[in-house]
């Protein structure tokens, strides 16, 4: 539980998206409020279409709210031009997607110290880092193979790894599981967990309530709207 | 749930009194469901009953043991080599309350389907904190947790079917 004075990692205010104008407008999201801690790991589920992915996207500064307000970190990111976003992307925001996290022609541990690099740290630290957040996760092992030597549990590790690689506290997955069998999707989660009760914050969009289990909280959108919230007992 | 056939397997492995196999039931099930003593003594009194056990000495301690008998013997047998009943439906109260809470006036069977649907990832949630914080190597409680869990997730798989199904027929579509 975070105390009432810690900054959320994350935090959407009255966060609203809408896409196209006048008649043929659709809103995809409706003035969403949420907040999530350090240490706090929120899994958002709904039908197709009542705003998931959006609510990523804007979360991720890879779209930007119509109207309302979205902090990482405490920052506004409408504060922030595009030079700006970019870098609090590479700084402040991991991604774990599907499929399709690493790019093939690089190692492990390149995949994982290129957002290192592309932010200007100098290679050789950059790959001792790299190394470093392998190691946290019990992947070091993986470290020199390509992704096609991978399969694709450990894949996503890697790419756990890599969202949490450097300073940054805040990973958006979207159904990181997908494309797994249930046991090593199980161990996919399970590893989240562990980052997430290491202090990171992780925002899970699923829509399987065995991953939303893992959750500390789920959160239910309808039609763009939060229409209600599960959140875990907190166990003595 | 039955108690008795868990009794019994337990009993292939020796002989064992009351407490015993109450604790030996609970550890080899996660703890999931507790048993009170007062059950398994009734159980055995029953298993007694229909030769399936017999009463079998005392331990150092004093304690009643039991020992399966033959007949329990092919008892446990056929349990390994049935298949779980499933073809009578269990009277479900979920299903019940969500069939009737269709057409009550006044009952929004969707606001049902969603305080359930809440309530039974709660129960999730805590299913996977428990499955999380087992020991590694606990095969068996992470079975049993296991079960639990999907049970739970189809429960939600099929309340988001329900939800989807209300709103189709809210807008006049049938099927």
């Amino acid at each position: 539980m975070s105390l009432p004075l810690a900054l959320p990692v994350l935090e959407l205010r009255a966060a609203a998206r809408v896409h196209g104008a006048g008649a043929t407008a659709v809103e995809a999201l409706r003035g969403v409020d949420l907040q999530v801690a350090a240490g706090e790991l929120v899994a958002v589920m709904g039908p197709s279409g009542s705003g998931k992915s959006t609510l990523l996207t804007l979360a991720g500064g890879l779209d930007t709210a119509t109207s309302g307000e979205v902090l990482v970190e405490g920052v506004p990111l409408s504060g922030l031009d595009r030079a700006g976003l970019a870098q609090l992307r590479r700084r402040s925001v991991g991604y774990v997607f599907q499929e399709l996290n690493l790019l093939p022609a690089l190692t492990a541990a390149e995949n994982v110290a290129l957002p290192l690099e592309l932010d200007g740290v100098r290679a050789r630290d950059a790959r001792l880092r790299a190394l470093r957040a392998l190691d946290e996760l019990e992947l070091s092992s993986l470290a020199d193979r390509f992704p096609d030597d991978l399969s694709g549990g450990e894949q996503q590790r890697v790419a756990i790894a890599r969202a949490l690689v450097g300073e940054r506290r805040l990973v958006l997955a979207d159904e990181p599981t997908g494309a797994l069998d249930s046991i090593t999707g199980e161990s996919v989660l399970a590893l989240l967990r562990q980052r997430v009760d290491a202090g990171a914050a992780v925002v899970l969009v699923t829509h399987e309530a065995r991953h939303a289990g893992w959750a500390d909280r789920v959160v239910f959108l309808r039609d763009g709207r939060v229409v209600d919230e599960a959140r875990a007992e907190v166990l003595a | 749930m039955s108690v008795k056939h868990g009794l019994l397997a337990l009993l292939v492995e020796g002989p064992r009194y009351g407490y015993e196999l109450k604790s030996g039931f609970e550890a080899r099930t996660g703890a999931t469901w507790p048993l009170n003593v007062g059950q398994v003594y009734s159980a055995l009194a029953r298993l007694e009953r229909d030769q399936l056990v017999a009463k079998d000495g005392s331990d150092d301690e004093g304690h009643e043991l039991y020992r399966i008998t033959p007949r329990g013997l092919r008892e446990v047998q056929d349990w390994w080599e049935a298949a779980v009943e499933r073809e009578a439906p269990v009277r479900d109260e979920l299903a019940i309350k969500l069939a009737l809470a269709v057409g009550t006036p006044g009952v929004d069977a969707r606001d049902v389907v969603q305080r359930q649907r809440t309530a039974t990832l709660r129960a999730l949630q805590a299913h996977t904190r428990r499955k999380a914080s087992l020991v590694a190597g606990d095969t068996a409680a992470a079975l049993v947790l296991d079960a639990l869990v999907f049970a739970a997730e189809a429960e939600v798989r099929w309340l988001d079917h329900c939800e989807a199904r209300l709103v189709r027929s809210r807008n006049g579509v049938s099927r």
